[in-house]
């Protein structure tokens, strides 16, 4: 038993981040379809810019997070004005395969800006940890939960009760009549990617400490959130949230229990489990748990 | 005054939809714009409000003005900061929203102090909306609909309303509701065009009438001289003669006769 509460909080934190990193590519896809996939070289180059303004220029570290979510909101609308835009009106596939390309030249930006080494982002918790009665909880995990979840629902909060937010809500509803009531739908399409990018940055950061460090390759965690999103349904903010929480806890339990209940499924397992978890439920529910069934996919 | 000259417009770069369309509205008017599935309505509209775009379709010749000032090169919300509101064809709500939502999308460009009262004034002009203005849009009846989509547009207080086939499928009952709402609309000082298959309706209160068929306009006269026509008694309000050729038949040869010579 004393094992089972510090998996679901370690699980807890885990999601919270990939619960992130789903909504920030649930957000573009619900504004453009697309799907897009230069998100991991988005987070990477959050945590780039975290360490650049936490660790090189010594700001204090909640500035320097803020600072590097502007920074990616930047370089997200940026991405769409010039790579994303002209796309519009062409298949939905074409667009998801400029992401891809997307994704290779940030990717090489970042490795150019990284270099050889390791980020270190400037490790505010590092493996710090609180102790409740007999309790260790980690504190990157707090701070994934808090600031994950916070940042989801804040993204929520904005797009259920402001302005904006309604018309860009509109715009992935029915683009042709947002713009008959004069929702600008391309600056919709280029605040969404600013967003997105905003919250991959965030999970950038959130990636990078509490590890001591982080490499480039530590892009591949952001591909995590693809069974989420699929598991939670593509265009479902709550859908994200949910799946990235239980696919979280189950890899954490399954870190805890697999080795003790099932060894004989070998090491690593939990690395399958969000796999597993995915292809049960499509059995089940094609559109995943919250998704909308005529939704395309790609 | 809302003006078009001498509109082209292809789709596709090949398809030549409309060859060569005027009409105005002036200030303070109903004009109606009518004629056949097909015939090339919805494509003035897009026209007007920069929507040819989205369906691949552009302006090769004429102009859009409004008050003289050229307004055809201007994208869609610009067109309707210019105060071109229009009601699509299909009514388009947005379903998933509420009632007060889709209202609120209609005042995206509206000073955001004066958002209240203008949906107060919509309210007021459609009291069955505001009964259920935290209902799912989705829910509501294809008139109740319609008259959402007319809310919406008004929320942005248009000079001029474009109105896409608002009776369609509409029960005769429910069209009498819409055309009465329309007048009020003009009354408070809304210029109106009103693209219309039903005729009756829309001659009923429009001042002038023009007739499009095939991407021309055949004809173009005051309502009250429509309304006494044969030709369009007879094609257009449903009150052809008994024994006649074929709906097709009659309308060539009249065509030819009357309007093509
Ligand atoms: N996006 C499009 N691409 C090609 N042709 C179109 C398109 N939209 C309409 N058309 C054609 O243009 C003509 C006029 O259509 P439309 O303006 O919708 O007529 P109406 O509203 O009078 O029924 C029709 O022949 C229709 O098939
Ligand atoms: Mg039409």
């Amino acid at each position: 038993m004393d094992l089972l509460l510090p998996g679901l909080l370690r699980g807890v934190g885990i999601g919270s981040l990939y619960a992130l990193l789903a909504v920030s590519f649930v957000i573009i896809y619900r504004a453009t379809t697309v799907v897009n996939f230069a998100q991991p070289a988005l987070m990477i180059l959050g945590s780039y810019f975290t360490a650049l303004f936490a660790v090189q220029l010594g700001l204090p570290f909640p500035l320097a997070v803020l600072l590097a979510m502007a920074a990616l909101a930047v370089v997200g609308a940026v991405t769409e004005r010039v790579a994303m835009r002209p796309l519009v009106g062409q298949p939905v596939f074409s667009a998801a395969m400029v992401t891809v390309g997307v994704f290779i030249v940030l990717t090489m930006v970042a490795n150019r800006l990284i270099g050889p080494g390791i980020i270190v982002v400037g490790d505010p918790w590092g493996i710090e940890f609180l102790r409740v009665g007999s309790l260790t909880v980690f504190q990157s995990d707090v701070a994934r939960t808090v600031l994950g979840l916070g940042a989801v629902g804040a993204v929520g909060l904005f797009l259920k009760r402001s302005r904006v937010g309604l018309a860009m809500r509109a715009t992935s509803l029915d683009q042709e009549t947002a713009l008959a009531q004069g929702v600008d739908v391309g600056r919709m399409f280029s605040l969404a990617w600013a967003i997105s990018a905003a919250l991959a940055g965030l999970a950038g950061m959130l990636v990078g400490t509490g590890s001591g460090g982080l490499e480039a390759t530590a892009a591949l965690i952001a591909l995590k959130a693809l069974p989420v999103i699929i598991l939670g349904g593509i265009d479902s903010i709550e859908g994200a949230v949910v799946a990235g929480l239980l696919v979280g806890v189950a890899e954490a339990l399954t870190r805890v229990y697999q080795p003790l209940y099932a060894p004989w499924l070998g090491a690593n397992f939990d690395v399958v489990v969000p796999y597993v978890i995915l292809m049960a439920t499509l059995m089940v529910r094609p559109y995943g748990l919250f998704g909308t069934p005529e939704v395309e996919r790609v | 005054m809302l003006a078009v000259q001498n509109l082209e417009v292809v789709y596709e770069d090949v398809i030549l939809v409309l060859k060569g369309v005027s009409l105005a509205v002036p200030d303070g008017a109903v004009v109606a714009l009518l004629g056949g599935n097909g015939a090339g309505k919805t494509t003035v509209l897009r026209a007007i409000t920069g929507l040819l775009d989205v369906h691949r379709g552009s302006v090769t010749k004429g102009s859009v003005t409004l008050d003289g000032e050229p307004i055809h090169a201007l994208d869609a919300p610009a067109i309707v900061a210019a105060g071109i509101g229009q009601v699509m064809e299909g009514r388009r709500i947005f379903s998933e929203f509420t009632v007060d939502e889709n209202l609120r999308v209609g005042g995206h460009r509206a000073p955001r102090a004066e958002i209240p009262a203008r949906l107060d004034r919509i309210y007021d002009l459609f009291p069955v909306l505001a009964e259920r203005r935290r209902s799912v849009a989705g829910y509501l009846s294809g008139g109740e609909q319609q008259m959402l989509a007319i809310g919406r547009a008004m929320m942005a207080e248009p000079r001029v309303l474009l109105l896409d086939e608002p009776s369609l499928g509409l029960a005769p009952l429910v069209v009498q509701r819409i055309r009465d709402l329309i007048v009020d609309i003009n009354r408070a000082g809304t210029s109106v065009l009103l693209v219309e298959q039903n005729a009756n309706m829309a001659l009923s209160i429009a001042d002038h009438g023009y007739i499009l068929e095939t991407g021309k306009v055949v004809m173009d006269k005051p309502a009250a001289e429509l309304r006494e026509d044969e030709d369009v008694r007879e094609f257009y309000l449903g009150l052809r003669q008994e024994g006649a050729a074929s709906f097709r038949d009659v309308k060539h040869y009249k065509r030819r006769k009357r309007w093509l010579s």
